[in-house]
C-alpha cells in the first residue's frame, strides 16, 4: 500500500451527477471541503469530468488463491481501479474454496496489501461448493473479513431445504445469500442460450427456465423465512419479471445484471469463438431489452461485473471445452454508457446508484456509494463522459485477455479513481 | 465456393449445384479400370480425426488418392492428441507441415470452425459434434438427384433424433437451398427448441407424411437415449417411428429410402426395408467418394467461380 495518504488533492471543476460543477478538496481520507476556488492541494483538472462516488462491484473473481496465471488479488485491484472501482466483492470459488475463515481472511489481506481497492470476500455457502452441507458461515462471518454475502456461484445451491436453511442462517448476522440461479438438471452439459442460435449451431442448450425457476423458488422461500436473497447475473426478461413480481409481494430480494447481459447477444455464439462463452449465456435482443429496462426502472438493483479472467488455453480451444467467463472490470462503466445512457434509459444520477450506492447498500459496505459530501470518505471516480475508446485485450491490466469487446468503442473513459483521497489511478493509467 | 467447407450454408445454389456436377464426372473415373486423376498431385490432404468413424475416414481417403493427393491420416488414438495437445497446437504442426486440406471429424460444435482461424489450407467438416456434416448433405442430394433425377421441389422427410444429427442440419440447409420440401419426423423431445425458425416442416407423426414423400431419410437413433427420457423404450420408439415393411409399402410407388448410417437394424429401420430395392444405403457409401472427391477438388484446385484463399 502506498504511503503518501498524507498527500491533498483539489479536484477542479467537477460535474457532480446531480448537475452541480465544484471543486472538491480531497485531504485526510475524506471530502474535506466543496466549493469554488479552493485549495490546498495538487490540482487536479476535472473541467468536463464526472466526479462520481467510487464504483462498487458485487461479483468480481480475482482467482487467487488457485489460479494466480489468470488472475491475482492485485493484477484484479488494478483493473478495478482502472474501472472506476473502489470497493469490490471476491467470489469465493478459489481453489481452494473461500468455505473457511483462514480463506477469506487470506483474499482480505491479499486485498489490504495491493491497496487498490477495498477487496471485500465472499464466504462459500456450502463447503467446497459442493452444495451438500453449509460452510462455517458465522465463522467467516466473524473473521477480520467480516463476510456478509455468501454465494455459491459458479454452482447453484439447488438443493431447496438446504437453501432455505442458508437463508434463515445468515439472518443472524444480516448477512444474505447471493444466488447463481440455474437448476443443474436443465443445465446438464448446456453450452448456449437455448433458441434458434443453438438450434443451428448444434450447442446443447442452457433455457431460460432454468434460471428463472429458481429465481422464483428462492423468491419463495426468502418470503417465506423472512430473510435476504440477492440474485446473481439476472440474464432473462422472464427472470425480469419475476423479480418485479417478488419486490410487488415485500419479499426482501435484490438482483444484479453484468455489463455483458446489457450489450451482447447469443448470436455471437455463431463464431463458436469462446471468448463469448459465459455463464449464465448471452441471450437474446428481447432479454437484452428487458434487462435494461429492469435495471432502469429498480427491477434490477444493481449493476455486477461478474469479471471472471480465463487463461488463454481455457479459451482458444473447440467452445464445449472452454471455461465460461469474460474479462468486466475495465470496460463496465463504458458498456452501461453505451447500453443504459446513450439509449436514455439512464442519466448519470442513476448510473451512480446503479453502480456503486445500490451495490454498496447490499454488501454492507459503509464506506462506498455514498454523496461525495463534506466528511464522506473520499472514494470517488472522474469519467470523462464524451471521451470514446477502444478496447484492446493487451490494453487492459487483467493478467486474462478474454474480454468479448475486442475492438468495440466505449463511450466513456475512466481518468481517476481515488480510494481513500489517494489516487489510485490519475490521467488513466494506474498509479502502482 | 469459398475457401473451407464448414457448414451446407457456405454453398449457394450454384455452388450446391457445381459440387453435384463434378461428381458425376468424378464417379466416371470411379467407374475406370484405373480409378485415379493426377489433378492434386503434390498436394497433402491430413485426415484429422477425433472420433472414431473409419467409414468417413476412408471415403475421405479414398476421394483423395483417386485425386493423387498425398494423404496423412491423424487419428486422435495414438498420437499426440490423447496425450493432451490443443486443437490450437495440433493446428500449427499441420500448418508447419504444409498441409493443403485438412479433413476434420471433431465431437465438439464448432471445432472446424475454430481451425479454419489457424492454419492457411482449406478446412473440410467431416462432421461437427451435434453441429453438420455438410458432405454427408452433398452426397445425400448427389443420390436424390441420380435416382430421382432432380431435388428441386422433392419432397423429404428426415425421420429420427433431429437434436443430435448432424446430418439433418446439414440436409435442411442444403435441401432448402436446392429447392426441395422437408419435412422433420421426430418426438418432440427430439426436435430442438428453435426449429421453427429452419427451413423446413415440423410432423409428430411419421405415417401420415408417408404417403407424400418422394425420400423417406432415416436417422440413427442410440438406444442410450432413452435413458435421458427422450422416448420411453427402444420399443415405443420403433413402432411410433421406426421404418418396417408396412410403413415402406405407404410410400409412392418411386420413392427412396436413405440412411447416412451406421444403422441400428431393428431401432429405426428394419432388415427388410434397408435391404430392399427402394434403399439407397449402399449407393449413398459409393456416391460419398465422389461428392468428396469433388469438394477437395473444387477447394484445392482452383476449378471455382471465385477466388480462394490462399492454401
Amino acid at each position: 500500500m502506498r504511503a503518501d495518504t498524507a498527500a491533498a488533492y483539489v479536484i477542479r471543476g467537477a460535474r457532480l451527477a446531480g448537475g452541480e460543477v465544484t471543486d472538491l478538496l480531497l485531504r485526510d481520507g475524506i471530502v474535506a471541503e466543496r466549493g469554488t476556488g479552493l485549495s490546498g492541494g495538487e490540482v487536479v483538472d476535472a473541467a468536463g469530468l464526472l466526479a462520481l462516488p467510487g464504483l462498487v462491484d458485487l461479483h468480481t473473481h480475482l482467482r487467487q488463491p488457485g489460479r494466480e496465471d489468470a488472475e491475482t488479488v492485485e493484477s484484479g485491484s488494478r483493473a478495478a481501479a482502472l474501472g472506476g472501482y473502489t470497493a469490490v466483492c471476491a467470489m469465493a470459488n478459489t481453489d481452494p474454496v473461500a468455505d473457511t475463515a483462514g480463506v477469506v481472511e487470506q483474499v482480505y489481506r491479499l486485498g489490504r496489501e495491493a491497496g487498490l481497492v477495498d477487496v471485500q470476500p465472499i464466504g462459500a455457502v456450502t463447503v467446497g461448493l459442493a452444495g451438500e452441507r453449509l460452510a462455517e458461515l458465522g465463522a467467516m462471518a466473524d473473521s477480520a473479513a467480516r463476510v456478509r454475502i455468501f454465494s455459491d456461484d459458479g454452482h447453484c445451491v439447488s438443493d431447496p431445504a438446504l437453501m432455505r436453511r442458508a437463508l434463515e442462517y445468515v439472518k443472524a448476522f444480516d448477512g444474505v445469500v447471493a444466488q447463481h440461479a440455474e437448476e443443474p438438471r436443465l443445465t446438464a452439459g448446456a453450452q448456449m442460450n437455448e433458441g434458434e442460435v443453438s438450434a443451428r449451431l448444434g450447442l446443447a442448450g442452457w433455457p431460460a427456465a432454468a434460471e428463472e425457476a429458481v429465481i422464483a423458488r428462492d423468491a419463495l422461500l426468502a418470503g417465506h423465512v423472512g430473510s435476504r436473497l440477492h440474485v446473481c447475473h439476472v440474464s432473462t426478461a422472464g427472470s425480469v419479471e419475476i423479480l418485479r413480481w417478488a419486490k410487488g409481494k415485500g419479499i426482501r430480494v435484490t438482483a444484479e445484471v453484468t455489463p455483458h447481459h446489457l450489450l451482447l447477444t447469443d448470436e455471437l455464439a455463431s463464431s463458436y469463438d469462446p471468448v463469448f462463452k459465459v455463464n449464465p449465456p448471452l441471450r437474446t435482443a428481447e432479454d437484452v431489452q428487458a434487462l435494461r429496462e429492469g435495471l432502469a426502472d429498480g427491477t434490477i438493483d444493481c449493476v455486477a461485473t461478474d469479471h471472471a479472467p480465463h487463461t488463454a488455453e481455457d479459451k482458444e480451444c473447440e467452445w464445449a471445452y472452454a471455461r465460461p467467463g469474460m474479462l468486466g472490470l475495465e470496460t463496465a462503466l463504458g458498456v452501461v454508457a453505451k447500453a443504459m445512457v446513450e439509449t436514455g434509459l439512464l442519466d448519470w444520477a442513476g448510473v451512480v446508484d446503479r453502480m456503486s450506492t445500490a451495490p454498496a447498500r447490499i454488501a454492507g459496505l459503509d464506506g462506498h456509494g455514498g454523496d461525495l459530501r463534506v466528511g464522506a470518505p473520499a472514494n470517488l471516480v472522474l469519467v470523462d463522459p464524451r471521451s470514446p475508446w477502444t478496447v484492446e485485450p493487451h490494453g487492459l491490466a487483467s493478467l486474462s485477455v478474454n474480454t468479448p469487446y475486442t475492438g468495440l468503442e466505449l463511450p466513456a473513459r475512466v481518468v481517476a479513481t481515488f480510494l481513500r483521497g489517494t489516487p489510485t489511478v490519475l490521467e488513466g493509467k494506474a498509479q502502482w | 465456393m469459398i475457401g473451407h467447407l464448414l457448414s451446407a450454408a457456405d454453398l449457394d445454389r450454384d455452388d450446391a449445384t457445381l459440387v453435384l456436377d463434378t461428381a458425376a464426372q468424378m464417379a466416371a473415373v470411379s467407374g475406370r479400370e484405373v480409378k485415379k486423376l493426377p489433378t492434386l498431385r503434390g498436394r497433402t490432404v491430413v485426415n484429422l480425426f477425433y472420433e472414431d468413424s473409419t467409414r468417413t475416414r476412408i471415403s475421405f481417403e479414398a476421394a483423395a488418392k483417386r485425386l493423387s493427393a498425398d494423404v496423412i491420416n491423424f487419428g486422435a488414438k495414438g498420437s499426440s492428441v490423447s496425450k493432451g495437445e490443443s486443437l490450437k497446437d495440433t493446428a500449427l504442426t499441420l500448418q508447419a507441415m504444409g498441409a493443403d486440406a485438412v479433413v476434420i471429424r471433431h465431437p465438439a460444435s464448432g471445432a472446424p470452425h475454430r481451425l479454419a482461424a489457424w492454419v492457411a489450407g482449406s478446412v473440410v467438416n467431416a462432421g461437427d459434434g451435434t453441429h453438420e456434416h455438410p458432405t454427408q448433405a452433398l452426397l445425400d442430394a448427389y443420390t436424390m438427384r441420380s435416382r430421382l433425377g432432380r431435388v428441386d421441389g422433392l419432397r423429404v422427410a428426415i425421420v429420427g433424433d433431429v437434436l443430435h444429427s448432424r446430418v439433418a442440419r446439414s440436409n435442411v440447409l442444403l435441401l432448402a437451398t436446392l429447392g426441395a420440401q422437408v419435412t422433420l419426423v421426430a418426438p418432440p423431445t427430439l426436435l430442438p427448441v428453435g426449429v421453427d425458425a429452419w427451413p423446413s416442416e415440423v410432423a409428430y407423426e411419421l405415417d401420415p407424411v408417408l404417403g407424400k414423400a418422394d425420400v423417406v431419410m432415416m436417422l440413427r437413433v442410440q438406444r442410450e437415449r432413452m435413458n435421458q427420457s427422450f422416448f420411453p423404450s427402444a420399443r415405443e420408439y420403433s413402432r411410433r417411428y421406426g421404418l418396417d415393411g408396412r410403413r415402406m409399402a405407404l410410400l409412392p410407388e418411386h420413392a427412396i429410402v436413405m440412411h447416412p448410417g451406421p444403422m441400428n437394424r431393428g431401432m429405426e429401420i428394419t432388415p427388410q426395408v434397408a435391404d430392399s430395392a427402394r434403399s439407397t444405403i449402399v449407393e449413398q457409401v459409393t456416391n460419398g467418394v465422389s461428392v468428396r472427391m469433388a469438394v477437395l477438388y473444387l477447394l484445392l484446385s482452383g476449378g471455382t467461380k471465385e477466388a480462394f484463399r490462399e492454401g
